[in-house]
C-alpha cells in the first residue's frame, strides 16, 4: 500500500519578536512590578522558555485601578464616535499583525496554527470590529432607556483562548465607555502583552486598558479591589464562586462564564459524515480546552455502533504534533497542571468499568501531550460523564427517545452549549425548547459570531457575551 | 391479492446506507481539508501520483487519427526527455477513435478509455447506447466511461437508472465500467450520494463526477461525499470501488487537493490508479512544470513542456 507523509510544514517564528522580560501595562506605561517578581512562561509544546513576565503585587494591582479610574473620566466622556474610531483602529491594527498574533497564541498556549490563524484571531479583530460599531449607537441597543457606563471592570481571562477572552471582554466594555483591568492567565499571558502594544500603536489613551499578569493572587487581588465597578470572569465554576461570595453584598456587578459538559445530541435521520466532524470538531478543536466543547456524545441507540465506527475512524486521522505545522490537527495540552489533572480523570473512567479507545498516534517527546480518547459504555454516574475534564476526551452515551436525549442531556450542573444533529427541522426547535443551555447549535458545533450572545445556565455562569446583550453587561441602563 | 413486484433497489446497499447529507457540514470539511499544506518530497510524491493516475482526455468534435496518436505518445511518455516521469494511466476519447488509440497503444501499460452511452448528455434510446458500449469494447477499449440518465433519475427513476447501469456493466464485459454522475445537473450533494450508491449497487467500478462539458464541473464537496459514499458501499459490501475526478481541473494545485480528499476520507489503498483517475488535458503540463519547480526551485519555459 502506498504511504503519503505528509512532510513538515512549520509556520516560521521570524515575525514575532519576544522581550525576554515583560513589565505591567499600567497607565500606558511598561512598569517594573513593585514586588520584583517575575515568573517564566513557556511554550507547552517544547517546554522552551519564552520570556519572564511579571507577577503583579497588591501595589501593582492598586496602580492599576487607580490608573484605569483616572481614565475613566476622559474616556466616557469623549465623543462616542470617537471611542468607536480607536476601536476600529485597534480592529485594523490586529488584522495587519494576525500571523504575528497567531503564531504567538500558538507558541505560548499550545493550539494548532490553524486554529489561531483561522479561528482565535480573526474572530477577535471581529469582536472589536462590531463593538466599535455600537460605541456611537448605544441609545438604539437599548431603545427607551439611558445607557451609561459602569467604570472600571476588572476582567480575569482563561488560557484556553487567551487573545479571544481579550477581545471578548475589552471590546464590549471600552464601546460603553468603560475602562479595564485585565489580567490574562498565568500561562498564557504573551497576546495580551503583544496586543497592548497595539494600544499603544493606535494611541489609546493611558490608563483606558491596563494589564496585569500573576497567577491567582493577582487575580484574587483584583477583583476584591473596593474600587471597581464591574468584575467579569471567564474559568472554572470554582473560581467562580470564589469570587461571587468575594463581592457579594457590593455594588459591583458580575457576570461569569464559567465550565461546561455539553452534549452534542445525534439522532438517527442525521448526516452521519457531518455529524461526525462536528463531533469531532466539538470535542477535539483546542485539545477540548473549551468551556462549551461538546464532551458528552448522546447518540440514538439505532445507530449507536455505526457512528461510533466512522468516529473512530476519523480519529486515526486526526494529526497530534507540532502546534505550528499548518497541517497539525491536534496541539499540545496547555501545561503540566492540565495534563496531570486529565489524566486523572481518564484513569478514573477506566477504572470505573468505562471503555476507552485512544486513536493511534505517537507523541512528542518533550511537552505536554494527550491522544483523542473515546469512552463508550459510559453511564451518567460516572466521573467522566459528569465532570469537565477540558481535554480531548469524549465520553459517549446512547438515548432511545428525544425525551430521554433531553433528560439525560440537562442531568448536569451545568448548561453552557448543547448540539442537535437531525435532518428534522420540527426536531431541533422541539429540543432547543427544553435544552437547558445558553447556546443550542444545531447541525453545527463549537460556532461563534461577535454578533450572537454566549453565556450559560445554571453553574455554568450567568451574563451573556456577544452581541447587544453583551453591551448590557458593561453599562447601567436607566429611565430617560 | 395484489402481488407488488419487489423494488429492484429494495435490498440493495442504496437503500441501507442512503443517509442525508449536510450541505454546510460537508462543503466546511472540504474547505479545511483544502488547506492540508503539502510540501517538498510529499508534493513530488503526490504530483508523481497523480500523472499515474490521469485520464488524459480529449473529446471534441474535431479529433482525428493524428490527433489521437499524438496524444498516445504523450500519455506514454509525458515528458520525453524525463525518464522518471511515469505514464498516464488511460487515454480516454470518443468511441470512433478507438481503433487509432489501440493501435498506438497497444502493447504498452496506458489503457484506452472509451466514453458512451451518447455522451454528454446521454439523450439517446437505451438500446443504441448499449450498442455504442459494446462497439467500443469491440473495438478494444479498456474501459468505457458512461453516463447516467440525469433525465430520468430527477424525475424519480431510480430503478430506471439502476437497470441502465445494470445493463451498461453487462455490455461492458470484462472492459472497466466507470459511471459519470454529472454532478453539476443533479442539485443537491443528497442526490449526488443517492446516484453514487445506486451506481456502485449496479455494478460500477468507477464513479465518475462529470463530463466536463456543462459549466458547473468537478467540486471538492462533491468528490468528498462520493468518496464517502464509496466508504459506507465498502463497509457494507466489501467491494471498493474507485472513483474518478474530471471537469475543471487543471492545476497541480487543485490535483492535490483531491488527492488529499481520498487520502483522509477513503485512505492510502485508495492511492493508485486502479482506483483513483483524474480526467486530464491542461492539467498534464502544469503537474510536469510543477514537479521541474520542487526539483530545480525554478520555473521552467512553458515552451519546454509538448503541446499535443
Amino acid at each position: 500500500m502506498p504511504t503519503w507523509d505528509y512532510a513538515p510544514a512549520p509556520e516560521s517564528t521570524d515575525i514575532v519578536s519576544i522581550r525576554d522580560t515583560y513589565g505591567l501595562f499600567i497607565g500606558g506605561e511598561w512598569v517594573e512590578p513593585t514586588s520584583k517578581h517575575y515568573s517564566k512562561t513557556i511554550n507547552p509544546a517544547t517546554e522552551e522558555v519564552l520570556a519572564a513576565v511579571s507577577v503583579a503585587g497588591e501595589q501593582d494591582v492598586e496602580r492599576a485601578v487607580e490608573g484605569a479610574r483616572k481614565a475613566f473620566g476622559t474616556w466616557s466622556a469623549i465623543r462616542p464616535a470617537d471611542r468607536a474610531k480607536y476601536l476600529f483602529r485597534i480592529a485594523r491594527v490586529m488584522q495587519e499583525r494576525a500571523r504575528e498574533l497567531a503564531v504567538l497564541e500558538t507558541m505560548n498556549g499550545g493550539k494548532p496554527i490553524r486554529e489561531s490563524r483561522d479561528v482565535d484571531v480573526p474572530l477577535a479583530a471581529a469582536h472589536f470590529f462590531y463593538y466599535a460599531g455600537w460605541a456611537d449607537k448605544l441609545e438604539y441597543a437599548f431603545p427607551g432607556r439611558r445607557a451609561e457606563p459602569l467604570g472600571v471592570a476588572a476582567q480575569v481571562i482563561p488560557w484556553n483562548f487567551p487573545l479571544l477572552m481579550l477581545a471578548w471582554k475589552i471590546a464590549p466594555a471600552l464601546a460603553a465607555g468603560n475602562t479595564v483591568v485585565l489580567k490574562p492567565a498565568e500561562t498564557t499571558p504573551l497576546t495580551a502583552l503583544m496586543w497592548a502594544t497595539i494600544c499603544e500603536e493606535v494611541e489609546l489613551p493611558p490608563g483606558v486598558v491596563n494589564i496585569v499578569t500573576g497567577a491567582g493572587a493577582t487575580g484574587a487581588a483584583l477583583v476584591r479591589h473596593p474600587d471597581l465597578d464591574k468584575v467579569a470572569f471567564t474559568g472554572s465554576t470554582e473560581v467562580g464562586k470564589e469570587i461571587q461570595r468575594a463581592i457579594a453584598g457590593t455594588k459591583v456587578h458580575l457576570t461569569l462564564e464559567l465550565g461546561g459538559k455539553a452534549a452534542n445530541i445525534v439522532f438517527e435521520d442525521a448526516a452521519l459524515d457531518q455529524a461526525v466532524e462536528g463531533v469531532v470538531n466539538g470535542i477535539f478543536f483546542n485539545q477540548g480546552h473549551v468551556c462549551c466543547a461538546g464532551s458528552r456524545l448522546l447518540v440514538q441507540e439505532s445507530v449507536a455502533e455505526r457512528l461510533l465506527g466512522k468516529l473512530k475512524r476519523r480519529l486515526g486521522t486526526l494529526r497530534l504534533g507540532d502546534p505550528l505545522d499548518k497541517n497539525t490537527d491536534i496541539g499540545a495540552i496547555n501545561s503540566r497542571a492540565q495534563l496531570d489533572k486529565i489524566k486523572s480523570l481518564v484513569d478514573s473512567g477506566v477504572d470505573e468499568g468505562a471503555d476507552m479507545y485512544q486513536a493511534p498516534c505517537e507523541l512528542p517527546a518533550q511537552g505536554f501531550w494527550f491522544p483523542p480518547t473515546v469512552f463508550t459504555g459510559v453511564s451518567q454516574s460516572h466521573r467522566i460523564a459528569t465532570e469537565e475534564i477540558f481535554g480531548p476526551v469524549l465520553s459517549v452515551l446512547t438515548f432511545r427517545t428525544p425525551q430521554e436525549a433531553i433528560d439525560k442531556a440537562n442531568n448536569t450542573p451545568y448548561g453552557l452549549s448543547a448540539g442537535v444533529w437531525t435532518e428534522k427541522g420540527s426536531r431541533i426547535l422541539w429540543m432547543a425548547d427544553r435544552l437547558r443551555a445558553g447556546v443550542v447549535w444545531a447541525n453545527t458545533f463549537n460556532r461563534f459570531d461577535p454578533a450572537s450572545a454566549f453565556g450559560g445556565y445554571k453553574e455554568s455562569g450567568f451574563g451573556r457575551e456577544g452581541g447587544p446583550q453583551g453591551l448590557s453587561s458593561y453599562l447601567r441602563l436607566t429611565e430617560p | 391479492m395484489v402481488q407488488t413486484a419487489p423494488s429492484p433497489l429494495s435490498g440493495v446497499v442504496v437503500e441501507e446506507a442512503g443517509g442525508a447529507v449536510d450541505a454546510v457540514g460537508l462543503e466546511a470539511r472540504a474547505a479545511a481539508l483544502a488547506t492540508r499544506s503539502i510540501k517538498r518530497d510529499s508534493k513530488l510524491w503526490a504530483l508523481d501520483l497523480a500523472i499515474r493516475c490521469c485520464d488524459l482526455t480529449t473529446l471534441e468534435g474535431s479529433d482525428s487519427p493524428g490527433k489521437i496518436a499524438a496524444l498516445a505518445s504523450k500519455a506514454l511518455r509525458p515528458a520525453p526527455t524525463d525518464p522518471s516521469i511515469p505514464h498516464v494511466a488511460a487515454l480516454c476519447i470518443y468511441p470512433s477513435l478507438v481503433p487509432p488509440a489501440v493501435d498506438a497503444l497497444s502493447g504498452t501499460d496506458v489503457k484506452v478509455a472509451s466514453v458512451a452511452t451518447a455522451f454528454p448528455s446521454g439523450q439517446a434510446p437505451l438500446e443504441a447506447r448499449l450498442e455504442e458500449v459494446r462497439y467500443a469494447v469491440f473495438a478494444g477499449a479498456d474501459e468505457v466511461d458512461i453516463v447516467i440518465s440525469r433525465g430520468a433519475f430527477l424525475a424519480g427513476g431510480e430503478v430506471a437508472v439502476f437497470e441502465e447501469v445494470q445493463a451498461s456493466k453487462e455490455a461492458a464485459g470484462a472492459a472497466h465500467l466507470k459511471v459519470i454522475l454529472e454532478i453539476g445537473e443533479l442539485g443537491s450533494y443528497d442526490r449526488i450520494r443517492r446516484a453514487s450508491l445506486i451506481a456502485m449497487s449496479a455494478g460500477a467500478d468507477f464513479i465518475k463526477t462529470s463530463t466536463g462539458k456543462i459549466p458547473q464541473a468537478s467540486s471538492l464537496p462533491a468528490c468528498l461525499v462520493m468518496a464517502e459514499a464509496i466508504r459506507d458501499f465498502s463497509d457494507a459490501t466489501g467491494r471498493t470501488v474507485g472513483l474518478k475526478v474530471a471537469g475543471g481541473i487543471r492545476s497541480a494545485k487543485d490535483a492535490i487537493r483531491y488527492l488529499v480528499i481520498m487520502h483522509e476520507t477513503l485512505g492510502p489503498e485508495w492511492l493508485t490508479a486502479d482506483l483513483f483517475r483524474i480526467g486530464a488535458s491542461s492539467l498534464l503540463n502544469d503537474l510536469l512544470m510543477q514537479i521541474d519547480k520542487q526539483r530545480t526551485g525554478n520555473y521552467s519555459d512553458p515552451d519546454r513542456y509538448t503541446l499535443d
